[in-house]
């Protein structure tokens, strides 16, 4: 499996009002979209779109129980997401690694430049 | 305040100049991030990073040499980069001596339009930062699978 973040769940996770619902849905295991509407600080609405979002990058999925529909996470997903988190750390460190290298190449040569009969 | 935050950080034996040339001019960021590098320096500028399958445009948000240098990435198609819809790449060099400490963070979206104290108090609860918020996102699942 990639482990590159793909743009939507890039762009699902980023937004820290759906990880709000995320985090929510994580602890409850199970819930309406009323039910988290009454346990955050935005509108019923933005939950809705946030929901579409999450579903979209198939953080979440959702089952019908009688009127009711309730949404649930996707572990197995969740957990590429966190895989993706720690390859763009990992990203940034062998970026750093080859600045480092570069910009001390760089500076030995002037040095000797400098430095040398 | 920032949310989701990578920071990252590295010690070089090299005088601040010399770093800020290799992070900032394109012929030298090609040999550490992209195929091909375009760059516009100055705050507002204009940057393409190509890679082997694809291009990503980013928008210049500081240049001041030799110790800070920023730009935004990862907005949507078609739209302008902002606080909203875009992550920010920050680059901060501090001298010591005949070093020099380059640090890197990339941070995602701020809260905007929450209530203060809600703000304050999700702030708080992620303080420490998005991969924290996954570590433990993952231990909550993992208990409830074994539960």
């Amino acid at each position: 499996m990639s482990t590159e973040p793909s743009d939507e769940l890039w762009s699902a996770i980023a937004d820290p009002s759906r990880r709000r619902v995320l985090d929510l849905l994580v602890r409850n295991g199970e819930a309406s979209a009323s039910w988290l509407a009454g346990r955050v600080p935005f509108s019923r609405q933005a939950v809705s779109k946030h929901l579409v979002v999450l579903e979209q990058a198939r953080l979440i999925s959702r089952r019908k129980q009688g009127r009711e529909v309730l949404y649930q996470v996707d572990a197995d997903r969740l957990d590429q997401a966190t895989r993706a988190m720690a390859e763009l750390a990992r990203q940034w460190d062998r970026r750093l690694d080859t600045i480092k290298r570069l910009a001390e190449a760089v500076h030995a040569q002037t040095k000797d430049k400098t430095g040398g009969p | 305040m920032a949310e989701f935050q990578i920071e990252r950080e590295v010690v070089i034996d090299a005088p601040v100049e010399v770093v800020w040339r290799t992070i900032t001019e394109p012929e030298q960021i090609r040999q550490w991030f992209a195929d091909r590098v375009e760059l516009e320096l100055e705050p507002g500028g204009r940057g393409l990073m190509s890679f082997e399958d694809r291009a990503v445009p980013f928008v210049v948000e500081a240049v001041e040499p030799p110790i800070r240098f920023a730009f935004r990435w990862n907005h949507p198609a078609g739209e302008e980069p902002a606080a909203g819809n875009s992550t920010l790449v920050e680059f901060t060099l501090v001298g010591e001596g005949e070093r020099t400490r380059l640090r890197v963070a990339e941070r995602g979206l701020d809260l905007v339009a929450w209530p203060n104290a809600e703000k304050d108090r999700y702030a708080e609860e992620h303080r420490g930062g998005w991969a924290t918020f996954m570590d433990r996102l993952a231990r909550l699942l993992a208990e409830r699978r074994r539960g």
